[in-house]
């Protein structure tokens, strides 16, 4: 906290605020410090607060005293904060609330929200630096340092070198791929326009197009990740790629299912394909689109998706007046189960379990007890 | 149409469907060049920096494009952001399936984060918010519930398909600044009357997703764990870590 001068709270020509912030309080490294909550200000080229009670009371310190922040989640009690790691003081430093610290950093606590802003913020500030080339009227530090000063700072100098250079590579580096990558969205919105030509050009019949030439189509619309814009389909279903992909998917998710009592949520399914893959993985999307060319291929799995929006794989095999007696085999036998029961005795994950008894539920077999201590299902005897 | 009218049609100069879709497949090849070599110098700028992979997701939005939609993507095969979202996902999904009997299926976004975090381990891409909010909503084409809901300046990440209306929202948004709510709390604050307060708070404690503790002071305290479990797990405090050995 020794970094910070007093300060009018005015600001300085060419200088803007870029944001503020009310109840935030400053800590001198770990320690609460003497000042009590505040607002915080973010400009141009400084940081300032100011007591929210005693508006006199007003601090500052430079954007260029700033090595760099990170954010600390909050929690229950406890409120989200920045810490700030801080160039040491320059020895000409105007005088300030702390003389010295023995800390290299200060945290920022936000106790009314506004950290996540606040951090972006002053993300762009220190990327921009634009105190750099918006000089204010009046030099907020005095450029000459003492003899001292210039001592006291002498082992520290090459490390802040090394970082100044390497912020200024960084900066350099994330323009250019700035820079680069508007160019190439610029071909990418041709692509688009393109398509949504051809699109019209279909629906307006304004030509033949043969099935072969849709499917290709679909494929380039998947390449290019733009949705098909005749059918509003999800991204290139139907593609020879989810072709493959379903006929793998067959092969490969008998065994696990089988395991797994004949049924798996798809997000298990995502899951294992994915780990068993390691790399060049499927997109959500990808998965649900190949599951849904199963029964077109005539593969011994089907897609399912229950009422409350759960989807599963499904073995054919496994028919679902099985799976109902089944469950209610179970549930007369134990009297009654509850979800999490039913879960345990067959080995399956209570998401499933709870979709199976209500499907029992829903064809008549089972009835519930609907209560806050859960939902237990019964043999329907009505 | 006859066809004479419509030789006359592609006389006019009128470019046909499946002339353009021979266009689109040159142009496509191009564009494929033009990213491999964007891909060959900036590839690591998506994996380093999260301020990039903003950068560009808002892009690809603007002018219509999905670079997450399918892993067969160019944008995904030669940018790798597939892979990278992707696997995010799994580490989403299974944090969330670790903890479902805790907290019922809803958990902060702050608490996924910093689990999602712990599980890539120390040598892992550092992910954003940002990146986990982008993963979430591709998820959620694979029905299960995925959805966020808003609190208090954060998110609560929902994994299951439990029916979350307005009222529930609304009671979980009170409930965030102490992690439990009352009855009288809410009628209070949104004024409702009894009945329609019990009826919330029951839908709650059934989903799993409050717990009563009818021992507190006063009257019964309706305690909501995706709010504070972190409390109750709390992790090393930066001071006991700072003693411990790197």
């Amino acid at each position: 906290m020794d970094r910070f001068v007093w300060s009018s709270g005015l600001l300085e020509i060419n200088e803007t605020l870029v944001i503020q912030q009310r109840g935030v309080r400053l800590y001198d490294g770990e320690e609460k410090g003497k000042m009590d909550v505040g607002i915080l200000l973010l400009s141009t080229h400084r940081l300032l607060w100011r007591d929210h009670k005693n508006h006199d009371c007003c601090i500052a310190m430079p954007l260029s005293q700033i090595v760099l922040f990170e954010e600390q989640a909050g929690g229950i009690g406890k409120s989200a904060k920045i810490v700030v790691h801080l160039h040491p003081a320059p020895s000409n430093k105007e005088p300030g609330p702390y003389q010295t610290s023995k800390y290299s950093y200060i945290k920022l606590s936000f106790k009314e929200h506004g950290q996540i802003e606040f951090s972006r913020r002053l993300s762009e500030e220190m990327t921009q630096r634009r105190w750099e080339h918006m000089p204010v009227s009046q030099p907020i530090y005095t450029s000459t340092t003492s003899q001292a000063g210039r001592m006291r700072a002498v082992g520290i100098v090459g490390i802040e070198r090394k970082l100044e250079e390497k912020r200024k590579e960084m900066d350099k580096n994330i323009s250019e791929a700035f820079e680069d990558l508007s160019k190439l969205m610029e071909k990418a919105k041709e692509m688009v326009e393109l398509s949504r030509s051809i699109a019209s050009k279909i629906k307006d019949k304004q030509g033949d197009i043969t099935e072969d030439e849709t499917i290709r189509f679909k494929s380039y619309l998947l390449s290019m990740g733009i949705a098909n814009p005749v059918t509003r389909e999800t991204h290139g279903s139907g593609t020879h790629y989810h072709m493959q992909l379903a006929k793998q998917l067959g092969e490969i998710l008998l065994a696990p299912l089988e395991e797994q009592g004949g049924m798996m949520a798809l997000t298990e399914v995502y899951c294992l394909v994915n780990r068993a893959r390691g790399m060049e993985l499927l997109s959500p999307e990808d998965l649900v689109n190949a599951c849904k060319m199963f029964e077109a291929l005539k593969l011994p799995l089907r897609l399912r998706i229950f009422d409350s929006g759960v989807m599963v794989i499904q073995l054919q095999s496994h028919s679902e007046e099985e799976m109902i007696a089944s469950a209610l085999d179970n549930v007369s036998e134990k009297g009654s189960l509850t979800s999490e029961e039913f879960a345990k005795l067959l080995g399956l994950s209570v998401l499933l379990s709870k979709e199976r008894l209500l499907l029992a539920e829903k064809m008549g077999h089972l009835c519930r007890d609907d209560s806050v201590e859960g939902l237990r299902f019964y043999p329907n005897l009505f | 149409m006859s066809t004479v009218f419509q030789a006359k049609y592609k006389e006019r100069g009128t470019v046909l469907a499946e002339d353009q879709i021979v266009q689109m497949s040159k142009q496509l090849e191009t564009f494929k060049t033009h990213l491999e070599e964007f891909a060959s110098k900036h590839k690591q700028e998506i994996r380093k920096s999260a301020q990039f992979r903003v950068q560009f997701q808002d892009m690809c939005a603007t002018i219509g494009v999905d670079p997450l939609a399918s892993g067969k993507g160019f944008w995904s095969e030669m940018l790798g952001v597939g892979d990278f979202y992707y696997e995010l996902g799994v580490q989403i999904i299974e944090v969330c399936l670790a903890l479902k009997h805790r907290n019922g299926g809803l958990i902060t976004l702050e608490e996924l984060h910093q689990r999602v975090l712990k599980g890539r381990g120390k040598f892992a891409q550092d992910v954003s918010q940002d990146d986990l909010i982008r993963a979430i909503k591709k998820l959620k084409a694979m029905g299960n519930g995925f959805g966020m809901i808003p609190v208090g300046g954060t998110y609560l990440v929902q994994s299951v398909p439990a029916e979350l209306n307005m009222d529930h929202t609304v009671v979980l948004q009170l409930a965030e600044k102490k992690g439990f709510v009352t009855v009288s709390e809410i009628k209070t604050s949104l004024k409702w009357e009894t009945e329609r307060t019990c009826h919330v708070l029951d839908d709650l404690l059934k989903e799993g997703l409050a717990w009563l503790d009818g021992q507190a002071a006063g009257e019964p305290q309706y305690w909501l764990p995706a709010l504070f479990s972190e409390l109750c797990s709390r992790d090393v405090t930066p001071e006991e870590a700072s003693e411990m050995v790197p």
